[in-house]
């Protein structure tokens, strides 16, 4: 009975201020949907660290005029380096296969550019990728090297573009955030206002607290559920016109975006959006009206 | 049943205490009548019973519950053992007889089935057998405040308040109202009653407490409005 009850008072509630209602699960759903997008983000660099930093290498390059005794020097030395796990060599043609194999739908470049022409290089994996320059400070002024370079801060570089991106989203969410959360604690005043009568009522016959408030409170859960899952359906969207749609390409290059964590999204946002609506309404019925 | 202790209590911005060091005792079954001009500070008394406002000084014990220090949460449970009666009747506009006073045990959780039986019982006990359904604008002023006693006396509280029960009647319909607070202080309810209407007062021959800004200026038994 007292489930009911309540439950068809937030019903009618809800539907009491319809337009305060979709106001406010709209605002809810964009500022979720910025929360789940950065969440999404965060998700996807942590994977692309993961996949990238395993097998992230440092590239040596050497000079077109370096002797036979020089690398031999060299080999020998970051072999028994004892900040180096593994240290491959790769000549001229191996780069030029692999730039061959990276472009290869640019025939046009391929074409254009001479077997010989690539240098040759050290692949150096680190004990410790974050050592870079230690090895760097310790070979940069060595005959024959051309250039060292830290496939790391290439990476990072899009880390940091990505990072960004999540900041913004995160931004928008959050003045997202405040602006549905004043329609929250608007839409309990309301509701509070137009029910004054009943509260006064069930507060002189000794109903108890929660059961006051509770009906408020759940209103602005279920409105915070509704903006989740409108918000979720439009990350859903998001996966297939964007990522899988005309940013296709790009997302590949990355790594793909997976089904599985966007739908981590969703009890994620629906957490923060109830949550959030529920400490919002009782504040507001605490401080802003006496229920 | 009911002690005032010494109870000051001033409203914030408010330049006298409404009422200034009042004690008074109050026993179990008694009928008693608070009297004086407006703003002499009966009311105060009728919010303080209720904790709707606590004192600034001294003690309100209802139930041997001091009500002064009572946790917030303790609250609810214990207005359910007080019944109350306003000017205004407070009813739902939206909602019959029998719904008011439904909605006063739906909502301290007690099922449908006990309305089903105790509500009908109760409205009969008023005198409005037959006029369960109507609303209250269908009903007259004195059925009106027949429904709101009823939902005041349908979970059978130990005490009864009512802030000028009569203020809105006219002289015919408030004796009828009485009749009943009396019927029900004859249950053993304890009815504490603020109101200047002195023609009732003189009526009921009850113990009369007058007010006078703030301080109990008389105590009678069997008083008459003076």
């Amino acid at each position: 009975m007292r489930l009911k009850y309540v439950l068809s008072e937030v019903m009618v509630g809800l539907w009491r201020n319809v337009t305060m209602t979709i106001a406010m699960i709209i605002t809810m759903a964009v500022s979720l949907t910025m929360l789940g997008a950065s969440g999404l983000m965060y998700l996807q660099v942590e994977a692309m660290k993961d996949a990238y930093y395993k097998d992230i290498e440092v590239s040596m390059f050497l000079d077109a005029s370096v002797t036979d005794e020089q690398r031999a020097q060299l080999q020998t030395e970051l072999e028994s380096d004892p900040l180096v796990r593994k240290v491959k060599h790769e000549t001229k043609e191996e780069a030029y296969e692999r730039f061959k194999e990276l472009f290869a739908d640019s025939p046009d470049l391929v074409n254009a550019v001479q077997a010989d022409k690539l240098p040759e290089s050290f692949r150096i994996n680190l004990v410790n990728p974050e050592q870079y320059q230690l090895i760097f400070d310790k070979y940069k002024d060595r005959e024959g090297i051309d250039d060292i370079i830290d496939q790391r801060r290439l990476l990072e570089q899009i880390f940091n573009i990505l990072g960004a991106i999540q900041n913004m989203a995160l931004i928008a969410a959050s003045v997202m955030a405040v602006a549905a959360l004043l329609l929250v604690a608007n839409t309990i005043q309301v509701a509070a206002y137009s029910k004054r009568r009943e509260v006064a009522v069930m507060k002189l016959v000794g109903a108890s607290n929660w059961f006051v408030q509770a009906p408020f409170v759940l209103e602005a859960v279920v409105a915070g559920l509704l903006g989740a899952i409108f918000g979720f359906g439009a990350l859903v969207l998001g996966k297939i016109f964007l990522l899988d749609g005309s940013l296709r390409d790009l997302t590949d290059l990355l790594t793909p975006v997976r089904w599985g964590t966007v739908l981590l999204m969703l009890p994620f946002m629906a957490t923060v959006g109830s949550v959030v609506s529920a400490i919002t309404a009782w504040v507001t019925l605490r401080f802003y009206v006496r229920v | 049943m009911i002690q005032l202790e010494h109870v000051t209590k001033t409203y914030p911005k408010a330049s006298r205490p409404s009422l200034d060091n009042v004690s008074v005792s109050i026993e179990k079954g008694e009928f008693v009548f608070f009297i004086g001009p407006s703003g002499s500070g009966k009311s105060t008394i009728i919010k303080l019973l209720l904790h709707e406002i606590t004192p600034n000084k001294g003690r309100v014990i209802v139930n041997n519950k001091d009500v002064t220090s009572m946790r917030s949460w303790k609250i609810p449970a214990f207005r359910r053992t007080i019944g109350c009666v306003f000017q205004d009747f407070r009813l739902l506009p939206n909602r019959t007889a029998y719904e008011n006073v439904a909605f006063a045990l739906e909502v301290i959780g007690k099922s449908k089935a006990v309305a089903r039986r105790v509500v009908p019982e109760v409205l009969e006990l008023v005198g409005l057998g037959g006029k369960e359904h109507r609303y209250p604008h269908e009903l007259s002023g004195g059925e009106q405040q027949r429904v709101a006693v009823a939902r005041a006396f349908v979970n059978r509280p130990l005490i009864l308040l009512a802030d000028e029960p009569t203020g809105n009647l006219d002289p015919d319909t408030s004796i009828e109202i009485m009749r009943l607070l009396d019927r029900i202080n004859r249950t053993g309810t304890t009815v504490v009653m603020v109101t200047h209407d002195s023609n009732i007062v003189n009526q009921m021959r009850r113990r009369v407490i007058e007010i006078e800004s703030g301080r109990i200026v008389r105590d009678q038994a069997r008083g008459v409005y003076g």
